[in-house]
């Protein structure tokens, strides 16, 4: 009877009408594309956000255009954090996983739809609600808050009276935080039960593309970090609100005034933070690693080197980021010891993200590679992950990190690693799946040219950033004329600002590809990278439910090419011995 | 086409989702969705350690009478109720149904009552003075951690009394399996679950010795 249930969940029928079919939709893969248009959305503003705190880095006294006129450093602040808020919340935590997980994971496991439809049209509908009210933050009274995307306190806590923006607009931004944790809650229980639960007959584990692999991961972080900080967005709320003081210790003494607060603790907020926002970086890298990895085994025309310890290292980069929350709080008066603890761990996840590396390599190596679009993003995101990961190992050291934190070096870090290479990621998902998702090719020349400004671009920004650092430049100052010390490094920012007018601007060259390839790119047919996984099995784009009503038998792991007795040079998933 | 498509590889008809783990995608995702929530009545309350320890003039204000025996009293409420819930469970999964919504009523029962004591409870305190913000007996972030602990946790016992109000009507009728009664189960033995950490560590520890 609860199988009768179950199965009847996933037997929905083809819906008809607008609304039923594109808005309010069960369709997984209408909700992938649905994300992924949110996710969208919140880049290109993100982008626009980034492009306005350039302009005024390298012309501190600029008039600039939609009525910012010469920025004020509240206003620069206030883009800061809206910009650090829409790229990690709205797109690197939305398109890899809400977006192509949404679509791909039930079609290459085999399954109709996804355990819960509803649930999965519900967290869509709920992160648009929470981006909406993030939005909104730049309207009200004060504007945008001040307090960056990690929103410390007693800033973000204590209310208008520390700033502009910490009014409603603070208020406003952690209400949509708390709305966002219950569409990622949301989503990442759906995806934890499809995957354990609605995989075809003979997808084993084992035999799961490393994509599904990362999905899944994802999710079970997603499902234990966005719990946490559920309770501490709740906690701020109540701070900003009810007048508690969890965030907020006593004898405070803001713009010449006492606050009434007492006996609570900022620290306790960057416990709860991190221990969500460490995995959280995870939550947007993994599903990059693993369209990275499918791609990379795709247009090397090879098996993956070492699928196990691939999946060893997925599971145990997501096992230890639970554990390293600590090394974003080496100089908040932490305590050495355990500052060598939470180093030693972090030290660690060197060890999977290293086998995962050379197993790209590996992967590469001695291999027949087609260098497609998709196929240059994916060894772009190795460059980047590499290049990022290996300052990580230098801001994980305490005594290295006294010095680097807070400079322009941590912003060059991140931005490699967190910031462009899920980007890199998103982009090679896009090239290689566009053609299943649209039923057409995108534009190879366009995407070639889209890539070389895009992959030089970025290190021309971020890399100066990291000398930045090194020369002891602090992150988050809205102007660098006012401080003697840091006058001479003023020809970088302007560098790093032309190089980020060039590389945003190669973006709209994405965008137009996206829009033309819709309309006119050339016709896909069923499996046009000559692919092995379950959705370059059906029709692009695939029917309602998938499959048209059947279920796929697997037979085989996800990564068989190169074969030399095959008639292809590949074998499907499907293709019985 | 050298794409081996369904039709040619020995493809079976859809069967719906199929359970590795013989456990239903439902009864799994109240699973997640536990061990979710079990992580966010964590981080309140470590919170609430947090500042308890961090803070000097912590007070202890509940008496043994009312407070104690009443929080009692309405744990004993909240065990029986999951009692009742695995009667319940039984009688749905033997097909009684009459029995069963029998015992979703009295488990219902049980939840209304400890939210009656409760509010009851929040009532006097409340006119004792105490506010999140402030109370009368010391650190001002006593109301907070209790209100925040507690009001959640009511939350989910007022959520609980719903479900299961729509699960014995459902299940009368014949509109939900007997899974999903064990199902609704689970949710309510969390619930419960929750309450004997706040019960020590937030009733227990704040009782006035002297």
């Amino acid at each position: 009877m609860a199988e009768a249930a179950a199965s009847a969940a996933v037997h929905h029928e083809a819906p008809q009408g607008f609304i039923r079919k594109y808005i309010f939709s069960y369709d997984h893969k209408i909700i992938g594309i649905q994300y992924y248009l949110l996710a969208l959305v919140a880049v290109f503003v993100g982008m626009g956000l980034s492009l306005f705190m350039r302009l005024r880095l390298a012309w501190p006294n600029a008039e600039l255009p939609f009525g910012v006129g010469v920025m004020t450093p509240e206003t620069y602040l206030a883009l800061m954090t809206m910009h650090g808020t829409l790229m990690v919340f709205f797109v690197l935590t939305t398109a890899p996983q809400g977006g192509f997980g949404n679509y791909f994971l039930p079609i290459q496991i085999g399954a109709a739809d996804m355990a819960f439809p509803f649930l999965n049209m519900l967290s869509f509908w709920v992160t648009f609600l929470a981006l909406l009210v993030m939005l909104a933050a730049f309207f009200v009274t004060g504007g945008a808050p001040i307090s960056g995307w990690t929103a410390y306190p007693p800033l973000s806590a204590v209310g208008e009276v520390a700033g502009p923006g910490l009014g409603t607009g603070q208020t406003l931004w952690i209400v949509s935080l708390a709305i966002f944790c219950g569409g990622a809650l949301m989503s990442a229980l759906n995806f934890i039960a499809t995957t354990l639960d609605m995989r075809a007959k003979g997808m084993s584990l084992m035999r799961m593309p490393l994509t599904v692999w990362t999905w899944f991961v994802t999710a079970i972080l997603g499902l234990l970090a966005f719990a946490v900080l559920l309770a501490g967005g709740v906690l701020l709320i109540l701070d900003r609100t009810a007048g508690t003081s969890f965030f907020i210790p006593g004898g405070l003494v803001i713009s010449e005034q006492i606050l009434s607060h007492k006996g609570g603790s900022p620290l306790l907020w960057q416990h709860l933070f991190w221990f969500f926002g460490h995995p959280e970086v995870y939550i947007a890298i993994l599903p990059g690693m693993g369209v990275t990895s499918q791609i990379l085994s795709t247009f090397a025309r090879k098996p993956i080197f070492g699928y196990r310890a691939m999946v060893y290292a997925i599971l145990g980069i997501g096992f230890l980021g639970f554990f390293v929350w600590g090394h974003h709080m080496f100089i908040s008066g932490m305590s050495p010891y355990s500052a060598i603890a939470f180093s030693v761990l972090t030290m660690a996840i060197g060890v999977p993200s290293a086998i995962k590396t050379f197993n790209w390599l590996g992967t590469l190596w001695g291999g027949s590679i087609r260098f497609t679009t998709p196929m240059l993003y994916a060894i772009g995101f190795v460059s980047l992950f590499v290049t990022g990961g290996l300052t990580g190992i230098f801001l994980g050291q305490p005594a290295l990190d006294l010095y680097f934190h807070d400079t322009y070096f941590v912003v060059g870090h991140f931005h490699m690693i967190m910031g462009v290479a899920a980007i890199f990621g998103i982009f090679a998902a896009t090239y290689y799946w566009f053609p299943k998702m649209f039923g057409r090719m995108m534009n190879d020349t366009m995407g070639k040219v889209h890539f070389c400004f895009t992959f030089i671009g970025v290190y021309a920004i971020f890399m100066p950033m990291h000398f930045l650092g090194m020369a002891g430049h602090p992150r988050r100052y809205p102007d660098t004329t006012s401080v003697d010390f840091l006058a001479a490094l003023d020809p970088v920012h302007l560098f790093i600002t032309i190089a980020a007018i060039i590389t945003i601007s190669a973006q709209f060259l994405f965008l137009i590809n996206l829009l033309w390839s819709y309309f006119r790119g050339a016709k896909a047919d069923i499996n046009p990278w000559h692919s092995t996984t379950l959705e370059w099995t059906v029709s692009s784009p695939p029917p309602h439910d998938n499959f048209g009503g059947k279920e796929p038998i697997v037979y085989r792991g996800a990564y068989e090419y190169g074969k030399p007795d095959a008639p292809e040079d590949y074998v499907m998933q499907t293709a019985p011995d | 086409m050298a794409a081996a498509g369904i039709d040619q590889a020995g493809a079976s008809m859809w069967g719906g989702g199929a359970s590795p783990y013989a456990i239903s995608s439902k009864k799994l995702g109240m699973w997640l969705f536990i061990v979710s929530d079990a992580l966010t009545f964590g981080t309140l309350l470590i919170a609430y350690s947090y500042v308890r320890v961090a803070s000097e003039d912590w007070p202890t204000p509940f008496h043994f009478w009312p407070s104690i025996i009443v929080a009692s009293i309405m744990t004993f409420c909240l065990l029986s109720s999951s009692i009742t819930m695995v009667m319940a469970v039984a009688a749905a999964k033997e097909g009684k149904v009459s029995s069963a919504v029998r015992w979703i009523w009295f488990t219902i029962l049980a939840g209304v009552l400890f939210l009656i004591l409760h509010a009851n409870e929040w009532r006097q305190l409340i006119h004792e003075g105490m506010r999140p913000f402030e109370n009368p007996w010391g650190a001002p972030l006593f109301g907070g951690t209790f209100f925040a602990l507690t009001g959640l946790h009511m939350l989910h016992v007022t959520i609980g009394v719903i479900v299961l109000g729509i699960m014995a009507a459902g299940f009368k009728k014949g509109r939900y399996p007997a899974d999903y009664v064990e199902i609704s189960g689970l949710y309510w033995h969390f619930v419960d679950l929750v309450w004997m950490f706040i019960f020590p560590l937030v009733y227990l520890l704040s009782v006035d010795m002297g």
